[in-house]
């Protein structure tokens, strides 16, 4: 048995974020298939714009339109690709200087191997099908047979309209793995037991187990069983709907303070209305059918009353 | 200026941690080696400053969580960066020297196998115009190391001599988690992985935690023998676009050592998680061939992220407690192909 428990977890979120005029104009000029660079206060022509003069601090405003065609100045193989990068297979990345332009931009370079790819070589852009104002709207360089030395285009029109946001998805993969205190916990919960430990420097019982007591920094090793029952003190009742939500409002979320416990446990309270939940109110734990259970908090379905009197508020009042 | 010195480093690492990516299990030996290498306890700790980074351990606010290590009740002088824990020790030495506190506690910890390291890191990359690319770290490295070899700046013989010492030198640590000689003969016959760097070329994915006891004055002759005074202390950034500035330099690197201050430097902790990047910052730093570089086998032989910078200094810092060297520097970078770095310089003498 491995000693953690661990398991796989995505976390995913698209980030939304606004451009500016200088980035904005860049991605805008993608967009319509057309590369914008800007003019540094030294004259040197940088793609993509800095939003602010390197030297000077002000903001850049001499806009340049530049070739898609360009040469390698150096470049790295890729012989494993992770998720989402331009290309699925092999690929070099490349420092590409488009014609027209002082500095280079970095993208993939699609060739079928490493004796495909030199410094130096002539690449060209390979647009995208479908294009939204985002450095994807390049799908890659991909070899380019031209002399080179092509003069820059003259400006087809006016500048591109500058697009004002971009949305860029980001998913990581990690597998996630417990402390070996939070494995015990969860083992524990497999068999129906609730396990939490002891401080040995200051006698405070952990649940779940950490791994080390907040209050001392020393690790907690000594195992403790507590029992399925306890005393709410301290709950809010959940009105307002949320993404991913499973149970309908309103609901009851509870600190349960487990008999012999230190630290309270965050559970719901059930099968009692929202409105007569109570600090102090005794509650025990409900177990889901023993074949659905897993290493996992949830287990145990909700606390309900057991109806005994309510808890001495001297009884938890160190617990708030 | 107060004096203050380096006067404890503790360190645990390993190729994969199969525990919480909060790390407070190892974080909580770390800690204990600390007290007991300094005499303090946690009660004469004034600061704590730690590195870590959420996007490594896949949750939020793990860096709370870490707190537990250390027993904040009553509640503690804290804070925390989210860069490599070098960084917490800079501001845990600008803590110092506001006179508000004598002591500080600086620890960065990070399970980098929680994900896929190269992956993960093009997060700290333009949000507009690379991130969504997704450049891993290795070609980013990749593009540097070609760049420097066909301007004469080094070649593949000066990389593996590089790995060959450093692998060599990791034999005598019993931290590093890649380590065994190989001839330069051997590295160079080895494939090519991420054309054009070798496998050995690139620091191993790595986990782990450690912590520096930082002290002024009188505490830290109290707290150690022979202190390892900050003589210097200075970091610097260029700018985060890959385009616009010379790969082959390290204008920040270069600026802090300038700033720092690295004549006389007898042993240097370099944080170069790629081979050519040693060169380069031998360079960038104006060390001189006599001068010692990585002792411990360096980032080649473990690289745990956000720790790795603060190892350094705490690798440098032990050569001055042993007398092996009185004047010493370690180095921490961060960020895509040297962009951020930061020089630490300690000295037997203040």
């Amino acid at each position: 048995m491995a000693r953690t428990l661990s398991r796989p977890v995505t976390v995913a979120f698209d980030y939304t974020r606004s451009t500016g005029p200088v980035i904005g104009r860049f991605l805008g000029g993608l967009r319509d298939g057309r590369v914008v660079g800007a003019r540094t206060s030294r004259g040197e022509v940088v793609v993509p714009p800095p939003e602010f003069d390197p030297v000077t601090h002000e903001p850049m405003t001499d806009f340049v339109e530049v070739a898609d065609t360009g040469v390698v100045l150096t470049w790295s193989w890729v012989p494993e690709p992770v998720d989402a990068q331009p290309l699925d297979r092999p690929f070099a990345w490349a420092l590409v200087q488009l014609d027209g332009a002082d500095a280079p931009l970095l993208h993939a370079l699609d060739a079928p191997s490493t004796a495909d790819v030199e410094t130096g070589m002539r690449v060209r852009i390979r647009w995208a099908d479908e294009r939204v104002g985002a450095i994807t709207d390049i799908a890659c360089f991909e070899p380019a047979d031209d002399a080179g030395g092509e003069p820059a285009p003259t400006p087809s029109g006016p500048l591109p309209e500058p697009v004002t946001g971009v949305v860029t998805p980001v998913s990581l993969d990690y597998v996630y793995a417990a402390s070996p205190e939070e494995s015990s916990f969860f083992r524990g919960l497999a068999e129906g037991r609730i396990l939490g430990q002891r401080c040995p420097a200051c006698g405070k019982v952990y649940v779940p187990p950490r791994g080390a007591c907040p209050v001392d920094g020393v690790p907690t090793d000594e195992e403790v069983e507590l029992p399925p029952r306890g005393t709410v003190t301290t709950f809010c009742v959940v009105n307002v709907p949320f993404l991913g939500q499973k149970i309908t409002p309103p609901y009851v979320s509870a600190y349960v303070l487990l008999d012999g416990a230190d630290i309270a446990l965050q559970h719901l309270v059930q099968e009692v209305p929202a409105d007569e939940v109570r600090m102090g109110m005794r509650v025990e734990a409900v177990w889901k059918p023993r074949e659905e259970w897993d290493t996992t908090i949830e287990n145990i379905s909700h606390f309900r009353p057991t109806g005994e009197p309510d808890a001495d508020y001297e009884t938890y009042k160190e617990h708030l | 200026m107060r004096n203050v010195a380096v006067v404890g480093f503790a360190q645990r690492q390993m190729a994969e941690f199969d525990g919480s990516p909060t790390c407070v299990e190892l974080l909580v030996p770390v800690f204990r080696e600390c007290y007991e290498q300094t005499g303090f306890s946690r009660r004469d700790i004034g600061f704590w400053c730690s590195g870590s980074s959420d996007y490594l351990a896949g949750r939020s606010f793990s860096f709370v969580s870490a707190v537990d290590a250390i027993g904040a009740l009553p509640p503690v002088n804290e804070s925390h960066v989210e860069m490599d824990a070098a960084w917490a020790l800079y501001e845990a030495w600008v803590k110092i020297q506001t006179g508000e506190v004598d002591t500080a506690l600086v620890y960065g910890f990070g399970k980098s196998s929680a994900g896929i390291l190269r992956r993960t890191l093009a997060l700290q990359l333009d949000p507009y115009t690379l991130t969504p690319l997704w450049p891993d770290t290795v070609s980013i490295a990749g593009l540097q190391a070609r760049l420097g070899i066909e301007r004469g700046h080094w070649d593949e013989t000066a990389m593996a001599e590089v790995v060959a010492r450093s692998l060599t030198d990791a034999e005598d640590n019993e931290h590093a988690i890649r380590k065994g000689g190989s001839s330069v003969e051997d590295l160079l016959a080895r494939p090519v992985y991420a054309d054009p760097l070798r496998k050995h070329d690139c620091a191993p994915v790595t986990d782990g935690a450690s912590a520096i006891v930082l002290a002024a004055d009188d505490r830290a002759r109290e707290a150690c023998e022979r202190p390892a005074w900050i003589t210097g202390l200075a970091h610097s950034v260029d700018g985060l676009h890959l385009g616009t500035r010379d790969l082959t330099r390290s204008e920040s690197a270069q600026r802090s050592g300038a700033a720092a201050g690295t004549d006389g430097v007898e042993v240097a902790e370099l944080h170069a998680p790629f081979s050519h990047q040693e060169i380069l910052l031998r360079r960038e730093l104006a060390l001189g061939d006599d001068v010692r570089v990585n002792p411990s086998g360096g980032a080649l032989a473990a690289n745990p992220m956000f720790t790795s910078g603060l190892n350094r200094i705490g690798e440098a810092a032990r050569r001055v407690w042993d007398g092996s060297a009185d004047r010493v520097l370690g180095h921490a970078t961060s960020g895509p192909a040297l962009q951020q770095n930061l020089v630490c310089t300690m000295g037997a003498s203040q």
